[in-house]
């Protein structure tokens, strides 16, 4: 009996290596536990029945091409689509002889921070179904925490691997911008999208990213990691230096139950013996919402604008000329967000209002940076809750598209600057996984690791879910 | 350009509500087909949103210079060697309609 | 009043780099629809560009023949339409931060030579290619169907952009055959208009004279060879002038000329305001082109073939629509130059290259400078037929010119004596006749000689032979 619910990615590994396990039965064990949870939970869009390598399983948030199986970004202007390619990562994967178990679900585009938005249904939360599992990686992180796979990828533009991460309970590390090559992942906003893994544990997304990272020829926007990952070992923090920025862990909006897990986290960094010490952020958390929001939809008002029913997905009839058919599928194959970015990204950069909007945002990223880059030159790492909140309700937000974008508004800063942030569970605020966010200089992925690894062992967060703990085993 | 100038320039801009003209525009630039219920619907939804992204304005910025990429790259290229294309038939496997090899719209 | 014709130009070179500009999918003309294509140039989701170093090379080449200043950074642009040739929904492009700008190319004219400001060169991808089929003749409007070949999308494109500097139709053909002569010469074009490699806006307005104000322009679009667009030019020129004179004013438009119908009117279209939405292309990292680079470029710039013109004219006193004859491809002013250090006379050089030579077709290139030499210098001597054989054979390999002008003719005097003889012995009646006085068969005897002799007897040693005979 396979327990996919404890089993990480690492004892999946040892268990194939020592030969008490066939690749086979683990992903049969994958599928069973599937089809036993994923009809209440919908956290994939399509499995892969039958192993196509003997490693360790790994789920696919939907935006990443594979040659040869659907991918659709969760929307139905790529329903049907087979790329004739594999993403990048895809590769890497099949390299490293992980299978795919399947392709998991997701805010159309990933646009959006509930998975609500997806084209073919929702992902609900595996603590609890009324809630959603935080997006736009939503169906990757619920399908980890439900143990429908042992780890996955997921993606994050402005948050979409952290914040579900957290939502979910488990580890999300968001890698630094251009360390994990783009080719072949579904388009969102170019200058912020990042793949990152999704996992149980700290030293799993490290084995992930390990496997995912490092310069890719077909993405001119990758470089070389300056230093080869590290597996995390040491359980102490002495001589790290832990900035604690006040905007990130007082911003409007946070939940005092989050605010308590975060600040017990916080101390127990501080008796681990890192040198705690609190410090400011003042304009990339005032400005970081309004910059992302005029940034990511301009790219994506680009990105989208492949999507013309010419050469794959959906195409539209008309009696009319070409003209029509592009205006009808574009009605017909995208949700409400995609329409919504393509119009307020559209709009940023038309003329007359480039300068003032679009313009203006590249020179607020500018700043964003700099503010962070001067907090490195004090702090290691950064530390501030994930998600303002925790898992809320399905459809609570959904009517007031401002109040859903509010969800990213501690990740998005740190992405901007294209850092890199990971996300480990810290606690419960009303029976329910809060995230606490770490943040590193650039290429500072090892950091990352060590820091979430030591409070990991320290908090020791039960991180299946509790409605799951009796007779999760299948 | 100081600080009074600048919020000039932007105040104009902030504090003009997306017009349903506008809106009508930006759908038809994006090639989006939207009946008269959605434009009013959208046009709202836009009207806060932009009032919110509009925050951006608030700062003088007129000496930074903008951010497009996180990272410092540059002549990242590639040699002119050629690598290969696709077979017809993977091309045209996701087309929604193609004539001989090519791919079919309905006319300009 | 009299008024002084206004003219810009915007031309799309292609780069005959082997892979397309962002993909490497190998550039190839003529296969079937499609069959050079990937993800990268279909637009799949996903996909990403990559640059393709060659033609950034040879953008900065161009940008250095035109006297351009290359960039310390240069960055891509996305340029956002929508059309079922663009597959991805936009072009990357350059926009204000292009590879070259502030250029100028020399145009040598017969009274005045211009300078053409070069505002900008940069470079592209071009978009794939529509074909319109089914309704009235082809035309855009009124089509049953389009469909699409997405082969040629993506071929690297340098797109030049010129001042308003030239003020005739006859300067602005000249300007294009020389920026086409330029692109040719740095081996980084075919610039072939028949396959679209080269093609060419035009925006034309017009002032009075002395003046230098700029009126609205209008754009001819669709030009299709260097001598159809000095014609439409010259049109929309008099038809400018024409409503100032009545009183009216020129609106600015874009008029698309047919072909197929030259002597029909433009079309006339009011585009729709295009909004393109610039932004920096965020898939690609900004071009710093190295020193090293733009000067080891620098010294790979051959001559240009304007400052050839001028150089032609006052090294070897040409005038100048010789040097401009010579100076149409480099290979043929480079045969020239040898011939003429051959020895040969520059006059009798330019008059035999640019007439009997240019007439036989022969690839200058394939030409044996020396061996050419010796057949102009032989022209006076040897029969007309033979030194156009002898041109004709110029290009041949191992071409050996003494074949036509020595070793071949029967110059011996031992040798012709016997036959000299025997013509005189043959035309008894004439040679007296010559005898007593009638100089002018002379001329008979020759040809009687040389049809003995198939044409292969040296003329002046027959004359000479006979005289002897006939006087003695
Ligand atoms: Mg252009
Ligand atoms: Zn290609």
């Amino acid at each position: 009996m396979i327990d996919t619910l404890r089993l990480t990615a690492e004892e999946a590994a040892a268990l194939l290596e020592r030969r008490e396990l066939s690749a086979a039965e683990l992903h049969a064990a994958y599928l069973d536990a599937i089809r036993a949870r994923d009809g209440e939970l919908h956290a994939y869009l399509r499995t892969v029945d039958e192993p196509d390598a003997d490693g360790v399983p790994v789920a696919l948030k939907d935006l990443i091409c594979t040659r040869g199986v659907e991918t659709t970004a969760g929307s139905r202007i790529l329903a049907g689509y087979v790329p004739p390619y594999d993403a990048t990562v895809a590769t890497r994967c099949r390299a490293a002889r992980l299978s795919f178990l399947g392709k998991t679900n997701m805010d159309e585009f990933a646009m959006g921070s509930s998975t609500e938005n997806s084209g073919f249904g929702p992902t609900r939360n595996p603590w609890d179904p009324d809630r959603v599992p935080g997006g736009s990686s939503g169906g990757s992180a619920a399908a980890v925490a439900a143990g429908l796979a042992p780890w996955a990828l997921g993606s994050d533009t402005g948050g979409s691997i952290k914040q579900p991460a957290a939502l979910c309970g488990v580890v999300g590390l968001r890698p630094t911008y251009g360390t994990v090559s783009r080719y072949g992942i579904v388009a969102f906003a170019s200058s912020l999208d990042q793949i990152g893994p999704i996992a149980k544990t700290v030293r799993d997304c490290a084995l992930l990213y390990r496997i995912i990272a490092g310069r890719d020829p077909c993405d001119t926007t990758t470089v070389d990691l300056p230093e080869s990952v590290e597996l995390p070992e040491t359980e102490h923090l002495r001589g790290l230096r832990v900035g604690v920025p006040r905007e990130l862990n007082e911003a409007e909006g946070i939940e005092p139950g989050v605010t308590e897990a975060v600040n017990r986290a916080v101390e127990l960094a501080r008796e681990l013996g890192a040198d705690v010490s609190e410090c400011e952020l003042p304009r990339s958390v005032e400005y970081g919402l309004s910059c992302y929001y005029l940034i990511a939809p301009a790219e994506a008002s680009s990105n989208l604008a492949r999507y013309d029913g010419v050469r794959y997905g959906l195409r539209s009839e008309t009696n009319g000329d070409t003209r029509a058919m592009y205006e009808r599928t574009r009605h017909d194959g995208f949700g409400d967000e995609p329409k919504r970015r393509i119009m307020l990204g559209a709009y940023a950069l038309s003329a007359g209002y480039y300068e003032a909007f679009y313009g203006q945002a590249q020179k607020v990223r500018t700043l964003i940076r700099r503010e962070h880059d001067a907090l490195f030159e004090r702090f290691d790492v950064l530390l501030s809750p994930t998600s303002p909140t925790v898992a809320f309700r399905l459809g609570e937000r959904t009517e007031n598209p401002l109040a859903m974008y509010l969800s990213d508004v501690l990740t998005i800063p740190s992405n901007l600057a294209g850092l890199p942030g990971l996300s480990i569970p810290c606690g419960l605020s009303e029976g329910l996984p809060v995230g606490l966010q770490l943040i590193g200089r650039q290429f500072a992925e090892n950091a990352l690791f060590r820091v979430g690894h030591a409070l990991e062992r320290a908090l020791a967060f039960g991180y299946v879910p509790s409605r799951l703990r009796d007779g999760g085993a299948v | 350009m100081g600080p009074v100038a600048f919020s000039e320039t932007f105040e104009r801009i902030w504090t003009m509500a997306i017009s349903r003209e506008e809106v009508r525009h930006v759908a038809r630039l994006a090639r989006l087909e939207l009946s008269e219920d959605e434009l009013a619907r959208f046009g709202g939804q836009l009207d806060a949103i932009l009032e919110a992204v509009g925050k951006v304005g608030e700062l003088d910025l007129s000496g930074v210079e903008p951010t497009a990429h996180p990272l410092d790259l540059v002549n990242v290229w590639s040699d002119d060697e050629p690598r290969g294309s696709l077979s017809v038939a993977e091309v045209l496997a996701n087309a929604p309609d193609s004539e001989d090899t090519f791919f079919r719209v309905p006319p300009a | 009043m009299s008024w002084q014709p206004v003219i810009g130009l915007e031309i799309h070179i292609h780069l005959k780099t082997r892979t397309k500009m962002f993909c490497r999918c190998e550039l190839a003309y003529g296969l079937d629809a499609n069959t050079r294509t990937c993800p990268i140039c279909l637009g799949h989701p996903g996909t990403l560009p990559v640059p393709n170093a060659r033609a950034i090379e040879w953008t900065i080449k161009l940008g250095l023949a035109l006297g351009c200043e290359i960039a310390d950074r240069a960055i891509f642009h996305r340029k956002n339409y929508f059309y079922p040739d663009l597959p991805k929904g936009y072009q990357i492009s350059q926009y204000d931060e292009p590879l070259c700008r502030h250029g100028r190319l020399l145009v040598p004219g017969p009274e005045v030579d211009a300078e053409v400001g070069i505002v900008r060169a940069h470079l592209e991808e071009d978009a794939a290619k529509n074909v319109h089929v089914g309704g009235a003749a082809g035309r855009i409007h009124g089509a049953g169907r389009t469909l699409v070949d997405f082969n040629r999308g993506g071929t690297p494109l340098v797109e030049i952009v010129t001042r308003p500097d030239l003020h005739s139709a006859d300067e602005a053909r000249r300007f294009l055959q020389l920026l086409r002569q330029t692109v040719v010469e740095l081996g980084i074009s075919d610039a072939e208009m028949e396959k679209g490699s080269l093609r060419f806006d035009v925006n034309v307005s017009v002032r009075p004279a002395g003046s230098d104000e700029l009126r609205t322009r209008t754009e001819l679009k669709n030009m299709n060879s260097f001598a159809f667009a000095a014609r439409g030019i010259q049109r929309e020129v008099d038809r400018q002038i024409g409503i100032y004179e009545a009183g009216g004013e020129v609106e600015q438009e874009t008029l698309h000329f047919d072909p197929d119908h030259e002597l029909a009117p433009p079309l006339r279209s009011k585009e729709e305001a295009q909004d393109y939405r610039y932004f920096p292309e965020p898939d690609l990292v900004p071009l710093a082109p190295p020193r090293q680079l733009v000067e080891r470029l620098r010294k790979e710039i051959p001559e240009p073939p304007g400052a050839r013109i001028r150089r032609f004219e006052s090294q070897y006193g040409l005038r100048f629509y010789d040097a401009e004859v010579l100076n149409g491809s480099v290979a043929l002013a480079e045969l020239y130059e040898r011939v003429v250090s051959a020895g040969v006379d520059a006059k009798a050089a330019s008059n035999v290259l640019m007439n009997e030579f240019a007439r036989t077709g022969v690839e200058p290139g394939a030409v044996d400078a020396v061996e050419l030499a010796k057949v102009i210098e032989a022209r006076a001597r040897i029969p007309r037929d033979r030194f156009n054989e002898a041109l004709a054979g110029s290009g041949d390999p191992g071409f050996d010119a003494e074949r036509y002008l020595g070793d071949g003719l029967v110059v011996e005097t031992s040798e012709l004596e016997p036959l000299v003889e025997r013509v005189l012995a043959a035309n008894e009646k004439e040679v007296a006749a010559y005898r007593a006085g009638k100089r002018g068969l002379l001329g008979f005897f020759v040809g009687q000689v040389m049809r003995e002799t198939g044409g292969n007897a040296d003329a002046r040693v027959v004359n000479e032979l006979l005289r002897t005979k006939l006087d003695a």
